[in-house]
C-alpha cells in the first residue's frame, strides 16, 4: 500500500528525473567515449573537476551558463590528458583513466582549498532554477514530473537526442562508430583514427563534466568534498546496460533515479524497522541484477580498449 | 599501347629491418587494363600495393597517378587519403570493415563530409544499387558485415572503392574466397567494369586465374620483378617457372583401400538462426586411408559442420561417432582426446595465439603432457628444443621460435598449426579452408601433409572453396548445400558445381 503510494506520487517521479539528470550526462559521454573505441575511467573525477569548476566560476561571477562552460572545458581538458595517453600513445585505458580520476579529484579539492582556506561552510550560489513553464508546469502529474526541472533536465535530454542523432544519422557518428569496431576500416578510407578518438574521448569528457556541474549548480547549490560518491562508475555500467545505444542509456539513467528515489522514500515509510545501509545498498544491488541480465546480450564495440597503432596491421 | 597510361610505379623500395620487401619495382598500368601481380607469398605484392595506397612510405621511388583529365600527377606518399582522392581503390585480403555495422554503412565510411548534418542515404543507396546493377555485385545493404559470408564481404569491400569513384582498382587475392563459379562471375563484371575505364590490379597465385582475365602479368619473385608478359604470349609453365624459379611437380597419390571408419556422422542435426549456420541431418563416413572433400559456396552449413566436430557447437540432434566412440560432450578437449587434429578456417584468428610465442603455441594443445609440464611447470628447455625440431622438420620461417607468432606470414601460420597437428597423429583431421590465401608452395606442402597423414592411416576431411584442390586430393566428394550434405555421384567439374549451386543432377 505505502508502495503503490510512492509510485503513484509526482514527487517521486520528479525526482527520478531529477536524480538522473547528472547520470543522463555522464553515459552520454561515457558512451561518445566508448563508441570510438576508449573507455573512460577518468570520469569519476571528472565528474568531482565540472562540479568544482562549474561551481567557482558561477561563485565567482561567470553566471550560470559561463559556469557550464568553464565546467565543460574543464572536463574536455582532462579528456584530452587522457585521449592523448591512451591513443596515439596507447597505454592502458585502465591505467589512465583511474590516474585521470585520482588526477582530477585531488585538483579539485586542492583548487578548492586553495582559494578558500577559511571558510568552514562553503558559500553558496544562485543555481539553475525550476521553469515553471506557465501552462504546462500546472498539468496534473507530468507537470510537476516534467515541466518543473531545472534547464539542466532539459539540456539533458536534449542532448541524448542530439548524440543519438549525431552517432546513427551523420557521417561524424558513422566514423566514430566504425573506429569503435574496426580503426584499419576507417584508416583505409583516408580517415585519422587518431583524431576522431581524441575528438570523441574529449567532446565526451566535457559531458560528463557538465554532470558533475549539475550537482553544483541545479541540484545543490554548493560544493563539498565526496558528494559525487561513485556516480562516475555507476555511468560506467549503465553504459553497458544500455548496450551503448543512447535511448537505452536514458532508460538505464531513469531506471536508476527511479531506484534511487524510490529507496530514499522507502527510508522514511520503513526505515524503523531495516538499517538504512540496506536502502542506500539497493540501487546498487539492482544495477548489478539489471546488468548480469542485459550485458550478457551487450554487443560492446570490438575495438574498445584496444589501442591501434598507424602503420601496423 | 593505343590506351593512356594511369599508373607509373617508378623503383619503389621497401625494407622491414633486415627484410627486403621491394627492391627497385616498377609497374606501370593503362586505361582499361587488368594486371596480374603474381608472386609466391612474401614475394612482396601485398607491400607493392600497401604502398601505392600510402598504407606503407616506401624508402625510395615515386608514384604517379592520371588525374580525371588524364594529366600524371606526383601523388603524395604515404597517405591513404592521397590515394583515395587520386581515385585508387584498394581491398585488402584482410577485409577492413567494421562488422557491428551494416554493408552500407560501410560503403558510405568516408564518403561525405564528416561534419554535415545527416547521410544522404536515399541518394547513397540508389548509387549504390546503381553499381550494383551495373557490376553484378550484389550484397544485402542493410545487414550487419558481421551476418554477412566472406564472399559477400569481399563485394562489400568492392563496392565500397566502387562507390568511392575509384578508377584504379587493386585487389589483393579476390578469389581466394570464392567458388570458381564466383570468381568466374567476379572477372565477368571486371570486364564489365574495365570497358567504363577502369584499370584493375589484380593479385594472385592461381594460375589458371590470371591466364584467363588478365591482359599483363608481372611476376614478382623475393621482392624483384623477375618478369613482365603479355597474358596472350603466356601458358601455365613459363609463368610457374617465373614465380617458383622451377616447375612445380604435381601432388603424388597412392591408391589405398579404405580402412575401419574413423568419423561417423548420423543424422546430424544443427537449428542455426540461418541456413548458412545450419545443418540438416547430415550423414557422413570417412575411414582411414580416406580423404573425402565437402565441396560448397561459403556459407551453405561448412562452418556449423567444423564447429561441431571441432567440439566448438554442440549439435542439436544426430550422432557423432570417432571410431568406436560416441561423441557424448562436445568440447574441444574431447574431441582431441578422441584423436581429432583439427585445422581451423581462419588460422589467424582461431589458430594460434598471436600474442604467444611460436614455441608455446606448438605445444599448447598439449599443457597435460609430461613433456611439457612437470607438477604443473612448463619445462621451458623441452619446449624449445621441441620447437626447434619442429621448425626445422616442418620448415616455419620467420623471426624465430620466441618470437610472437602473429608476427609469421600466413604460410608460415598455418605450417605451425600442420607441425602441433600433425605431431599428435590423429586418427581423424578435419582441415578447414587448410590452403586459403596460402602460395603454391606452402599449398603444396599442406597437401603433401594431409596425403602423408592419409597413407599413414588417418581419415580426413577436406572443406574447401577450392574445387581443383579437393579433385586433386580427394577419394570421395561430397557437396554441401544449404545446410544439406550429399555425395557427388563422381569427380566430374560440371555435375559438382551443379550440385554446389543446389541444382539437381
Amino acid at each position: 500500500m505505502d508502495i503503490l503510494q510512492i509510485l503513484f506520487s509526482d514527487s517521486f517521479w520528479a525526482a527520478s528525473l531529477r536524480i538522473a539528470t547528472p547520470l543522463i550526462f555522464g553515459v552520454l559521454g561515457a558512451l561518445i567515449c566508448e563508441k570510438s573505441g576508449v573507455l573512460n575511467l577518468g570520469i569519476e573525477g571528472i565528474f568531482v573537476a565540472g562540479a568544482m569548476a562549474g561551481w567557482m566560476a558561477v561563485w565567482l561571477g561567470a553566471g550560470l551558463w559561463g559556469g557550464l562552460l568553464v565546467a565543460a572545458a574543464v572536463g574536455g581538458f582532462f579528456g584530452l590528458i587522457h585521449a592523448v595517453l591512451t591513443v596515439p600513445l596507447g597505454l592502458s585505458q585502465h591505467v589512465s583513466g583511474l590516474g585521470v580520476t585520482m588526477l582530477a579529484t585531488s585538483v579539485s579539492y586542492f583548487a578548492y582549498r586553495t582559494a578558500l582556506p577559511d571558510l568552514s561552510s562553503p558559500p553558496r550560489i544562485t543555481p539553475f532554477q525550476p521553469l515553471d513553464i506557465p501552462i504546462l508546469s500546472d498539468l496534473p502529474f507530468i507537470g510537476p514530473v516534467l515541466f518543473q526541472q531545472t534547464a539542466m533536465t532539459w539540456l539533458a535530454l536534449f542532448l541524448v537526442v542530439l548524440v543519438w542523432w549525431v552517432l546513427e544519422r551523420t557521417p561524424l557518428g558513422l566514423a566514430i562508430r566504425a573506429v569503435g569496431d574496426n580503426p584499419d576500416a576507417v584508416d583505409a578510407q583516408g580517415l585519422s583514427v587518431y583524431a576522431l578518438r581524441i575528438g570523441a574521448v574529449v567532446v565526451g569528457s566535457a559531458l560528463m563534466a557538465l554532470g558533475g556541474a549539475f550537482l553544483t549548480m541545479s541540484a545543490f547549490d554548493s560544493f563539498f568534498f565526496g558528494m559525487v560518491n561513485g556516480r562516475g562508475w555507476i555511468v560506467i555500467a549503465l553504459v553497458i546496460f544500455a548496450s551503448w545505444r543512447p535511448r537505452k542509456a536514458l532508460l538505464g539513467a531513469l531506471l536508476f533515479g527511479a531506484f534511487e528515489a524510490f529507496q530514499v522514500r522507502l527510508q522514511t515509510q520503513v526505515g524503523a524497522f531495516v538499517p538504512s545501509q540496506v536502502f542506500l545498498m539497493a540501487p546498487y544491488v539492482l544495477s548489478i541484477f539489471a546488468l548480469v541480465i542485459v550485458a550478457r546480450r551487450a554487443e560492446y564495440p570490438r575495438a574498445l580498449l584496444k589501442p591501434w597503432f598507424k602503420g601496423q596491421r | 599501347m593505343s590506351q593512356p597510361r594511369v599508373l607509373n610505379l617508378n623503383a619503389m623500395s621497401k625494407r622491414f629491418g633486415s627484410v627486403v620487401a621491394n627492391d627497385a619495382v616498377s609497374i606501370e598500368l593503362n586505361r582499361g587494363e587488368v594486371l596480374a601481380l603474381l608472386g609466391e607469398n612474401g614475394a612482396g605484392k601485398t607491400t607493392l600495393m600497401n604502398m601505392l595506397f600510402g598504407h606503407y612510405l616506401p624508402d625510395s621511388g615515386s608514384i604517379e597517378v592520371a588525374d580525371a583529365d588524364g594529366k600524371m600527377q606526383p601523388l603524395t606518399l604515404g597517405h591513404p587519403q592521397a590515394a583515395l582522392e587520386a581515385g585508387i581503390g584498394m581491398v585488402h585480403q584482410h577485409f577492413t570493415l567494421a562488422e557491428n555495422l551494416t554493408a552500407l554503412d560501410n560503403i558510405l565510411l568516408g564518403a561525405e563530409s564528416l561534419f554535415s548534418w545527416r547521410h544522404k542515404r536515399r541518394e547513397a543507396k540508389k548509387k549504390v544499387a546503381a553499381i550494383m546493377a551495373r557490376t553484378g555485385l550484389l550484397a544485402p545493404l542493410d545487414e550487419k558485415v558481421g551476418q554477412l559470408t566472406v564472399g559477400e564481404r569481399q563485394r562489400v569491400e568492392i563496392l565500397k572503392a566502387l562507390y568511392h569513384d575509384a578508377r584504379i582498382l587493386v585487389l589483393d587475392e579476390p578469389t581466394a574466397v570464392l567458388t570458381p563459379q564466383e570468381a568466374d562471375t567476379l572477372f565477368e563484371n571486371i570486364g564489365a567494369m574495365t570497358k567504363d575505364g577502369l584499370s584493375v590490379i589484380f593479385i594472385s597465385h592461381k594460375l589458371r586465374e590470371v591466364l584467363a582475365f588478365s591482359q599483363r602479368i608481372v611476376v614478382l619473385r623475393h621482392g624483384k620483378k623477375v618478369g613482365e608478359i603479355a597474358t596472350d604470349d603466356a601458358d601455365q609453365q613459363v609463368i610457374a617457372r617465373m614465380m617458383v624459379g622451377e616447375d612445380t611437380p604435381a601432388i603424388p597419390r597412392e591408391m589405398l583401400k579404405p580402412g575401419a571408419p574413423v568419423l561417423a556422422l548420423k543424422s546430424l542435426t544443427v537449428k542455426g538462426r540461418s541456413a548458412r549456420t545450419s545443418l540438416h541431418a547430415a550423414d557422413l563416413l570417412i575411414r582411414a586411408h580416406e580423404v573425402v572433400g565437402i565441396a560448397g559456396v561459403s556459407g551453405n552449413g561448412q562452418t556449423a559442420l567444423a564447429r561441431v566436430i571441432s567440439g566448438l557447437e554442440a549439435p542439436d540432434g544426430g550422432e557423432m561417432w570417432v571410431g568406436d566412440t560416441r561423441i557424448l560432450r562436445f568440447t574441444p578437449p574431447v574431441m582431441q582426446e578422441a584423436g581429432i587434429g583439427r585445422i581451423p578456417e581462419d588460422r589467424h584468428h582461431d589458430g594460434v595465439i598471436g600474442e604467444m610465442s611460436v614455441a608455446e603455441n606448438l605445444v599448447i594443445e598439449r599443457l597435460g603432457d609430461p613433456l611439457v609440464q612437470n607438477h604443473g611447470f612448463l619445462r621451458q628447455k623441452e619446449i624449445l628444443t621441441h620447437a626447434e625440431e619442429l621448425s626445422r622438420t616442418y620448415d616455419i620461417r620467420g623471426p624465430g621460435i620466441e618470437a610472437e607468432a602473429r608476427l609469421l606470414s600466413g604460410g608460415n601460420i598455418q605450417k605451425l598449426i600442420l607441425a602441433r597437428v600433425f605431431e599428435g597423429q590423429p586418427q581423424f583431421i578435419l582441415a578447414n579452408q587448410p590452403t586459403r590465401g596460402l602460395d603454391m608452395g606452402a599449398a603444396g606442402e599442406v597437401a603433401r601433409r594431409l596425403l602423408e597423414a592419409r597413407t599413414r592411416g588417418a581419415g580426413v576431411l577436406l572443406i574447401s572453396e577450392d574445387l581443383d584442390e579437393i579433385l586433386a586430393l580427394s577419394d570421395r566428394v561430397m557437396v554441401i548445400h544449404d545446410g544439406r550434405l550429399s555425395a557427388a555421384p563422381d569427380k566430374d567439374r560440371a555435375k559438382i558445381g551443379l550440385m554446389m549451386a543446389g541444382e539437381p543432377v
